[in-house]
């Protein structure tokens, strides 16, 4: 160690941390292509920083300004196409990786018992995304972002005595306007970024104080070898290190090639409304969130009954919350549980169909569908502590495989 | 119960599809028929210059970018696509009309376009284009299919011919069907690549970055199986990592 170093690590734990959260974090050694989800995460939580910084700087939060200011970034910005693309694009992206890094947890038990902390703030995470996304969506100040506004922020209406208030208070008046967009930016690039970093802080140093799960759901703390180090673990670094790197590179072909052939996704990572300025006289054709929302959406649609729909639609939200304690069952991975496998499998159906069935116009002939979605993922949170405690399971064997 | 009232109006409202355009499941859409090329998107210009430009902005565009984006010269653009009005070379492409006397004699001022393609779409574009119809009954004279009292008068009758309601010819056009039918598809490729300029920068650029991404894979994929090596050559993982300090 030179003078140097010596003299920082003794004021500043580096080498300490790069040992216990890199170079001596033992990961289990059979991470499958599930678990590239999490690096990739960490990955576009900063590209969405860096193109968000450039966007802030041509940014003018004003209702005569925004739409114009956004399209000044697409046509005479240098590259400013890019950038923006870059950032709305990638919403859609933090989002697919969000949902298949939820479910490998789900899948692998991931979220059980001593990681319910992990999972929980994980779950937080993904909250604070999806407001974060909402207001991102409403600074452009197109036409889907002005009604989006309008609204999402006319729900708070019905929380008891407060609600037209806090209403009031979300907007900055008494319709979405200047105030609006610069409560929202505040919010966007300050108060939700900041305690979304704090959160992702949180939920790796909660995962490395217990260390991770693995396809399999054992611990591979149970077998040491002489060294005291587990025998099916591996150092992070460089071993996931530069597996993560290979991720990054599939995962970065996939992205560009979104971005330069089909940036609009033809109409499902940007809306076509968003391409009308926003106008209060204009209502639009078919109003349906983002395709990452449209699942609690489609819940929302799927009872008759208006109170009851949103009664619904937030338990759908919240039930995530109790999944380490629905679940009974002392084997975690779903490799070993082939009832709960199949249950988890027709639950993640149901969610990508209630995703597609919120984005269709509502048409008596979806009825069905949506509501047998519905029915189908919510019963996978009430049968869960029932199923958990009788269903059948293999073998769980001692070391990690494959 | 009041506030439940509302919000249950507003569920409702998300729910009703309001623009009757949208719905239109009667429409028999047409796609318009073009390579997107730069060739087209050129002859889109200089076609909506010389009909279009003199009510439509596309003010989000710039003459300059025309020369940079499509490969047209300054003197072209300047000869056949800018208006005679005073317009500047790097300034915004609009329309000479101003927007107050043209709500005063159409009855609404004529939309920027600079986004129509992306909003709209190039099918409805085109349809609508196609679908205008001689109806004495509109201040202009003229009502469409697909956006039915619409304020726009079928600028494009003399070229395309004039139609009654049920379709049958009144006026046969100066050109024939087909001459015209690509005419206006070329306004419709002028019109997309307006709302997106971006499209032949990517095009070009697009090879290189998947291209450099792809070496960049494979080199970590190789790097990657390097370094897993040694985790099965001893079976299991002993820390070989060579010990910096």
């Amino acid at each position: 160690m030179s003078r140097f170093s010596v003299w920082v690590n003794q004021r500043l734990p580096l080498d300490e941390t790069v040992k216990e959260h890199l170079t001596e974090y033992f990961a289990p050694k059979n991470f499958n292509i599930l678990y590239y989800a999490g690096s990739l995460l960490l990955l576009m939580i900063v590209m969405q920083l860096i193109s968000g910084f450039f966007l802030m700087a041509h940014y003018d939060p004003t209702s005569q300004g925004a739409f114009a200011s956004v399209q000044g970034i697409m046509y005479d910005t240098n590259w400013g196409w890019l950038i923006r693309y870059m950032h709305v694009d990638g919403v859609s992206l933090i989002f697919i990786l969000l949902y298949a890094h939820m479910f490998r947890g789900l899948l692998y038990g991931s979220h059980r018992t001593p990681r319910e902390l992990v999972w929980i703030i994980g779950y937080v995470i993904y909250l604070l995304m999806m407001a974060e996304a909402f207001v991102g969506y409403v600074l452009p100040f197109g036409n889907l972002s002005y009604w989006a506004g309008e609204v999402i922020t006319s729900i708070i209406h019905a929380v008891p005595i407060v609600g037209p208030s806090l209403t009031t208070l979300a907007r900055g008046g008494p319709g979405v306007g200047t105030a609006t967009l610069q409560r929202f930016l505040a919010l966007h690039v300050v108060l939700f970024f900041l305690i979304i970093l704090a959160a992702i802080v949180m939920h790796i140093v909660a995962l490395h104080k217990v260390g991770s799960n693995n396809p399999d759901g054992i611990e591979i703390k149970k077998h040491k070898g002489a060294d005291g180090k587990p025998l099916d673990g591996i150092p992070f670094h460089p071993y996931y290190t530069v597996k993560d790197l290979f991720g990054v590179g599939v995962f970065l072909t996939i992205f560009v090639t979104i971005i330069f052939y089909a940036p609009t996704m033809h109409g499902i990572f940007m809306e076509r409304t968003t391409f009308l300025a926003a106008n209060p006289m204009v209502s639009l054709p078919d109003v349906t969130p983002p395709w990452y929302l449209s699942p609690y959406y489609a819940m929302l649609r799927a009872v008759p009954n208006k109170y009851y729909g949103i009664t619904i639609m937030i338990t759908s939200v919240l039930l995530p919350f109790l999944l380490p304690w629905l679940d009974r069952n002392p084997v975690r991975s779903s490799r070993y549980r082939p009832v709960y496998k199949t249950m988890l499998i027709v639950a993640g159906i149901s969610f990508i169909t209630l995703a597609w069935v919120g984005e269709q116009p509502p048409l008596p002939k979806f009825f069905l569908i949506e509501r047998v979605a519905t029915a189908l993922y919510l019963g996978f949170y009430i049968l869960l502590p029932i199923i958990s405690t009788i269903e059948p399971t293999r073998p769980v064997p001692e070391r990690v495989t494959g | 119960m009041s506030k439940y009232r509302y919000l249950c109006f507003l569920f409702v409202s998300m729910l009703v599809p309001t623009l009757a355009f949208g719905a239109g499941e009667t429409v028999h859409w047409m796609t318009p028929h073009y390579t997107f090329n730069r060739t087209t998107v050129i002859a889109g210009a200089r076609y909506f210059a010389a009909h279009c430009m003199a009510c439509h902005s596309v003010s989000s565009l710039r003459y300059e970018y025309l020369t940079a984006d499509l490969g047209m010269s300054k003197s072209e653009v300047m000869k056949d696509i800018m208006l005679p009005s005073g317009a500047a070379f790097k300034g915004t492409i609009d329309s000479p009309m101003p927007s107050d006397m043209a709500a005063k004699w159409l009855g609404k001022p004529p939309p920027d376009l600079s986004h129509m393609d992306r909003y709209l779409g190039s099918k409805f574009i085109y349809t609508y284009l196609l679908s205008f119809y001689w109806d004495p009954a509109r201040p202009s004279g003229w009502n469409n299919y697909v956006f039915p009292m619409v304020a726009m008068p079928n600028i494009l009758a003399p070229w395309g011919g004039t139609v009654g309601p049920k379709g049958q010819v009144i006026y046969p056009g100066k050109l024939s069907p087909a001459e015209y039918h690509k005419n206006v598809a070329d306004v419709v490729a002028f019109l997309r690549y307006a709302s997106d300029p971006s499209y032949f920068k990517r095009m070009a650029l697009g090879p290189y970055v998947i291209g450099i991404l792809l070496l960049f894979t494979i080199l970590a994929y190789l790097l990657k199986t390097a370094y897993w090596l040694d985790l099965k050559k001893k079976g299991r993982h002993v820390d070989s990592r060579v010990k910096r300090s």
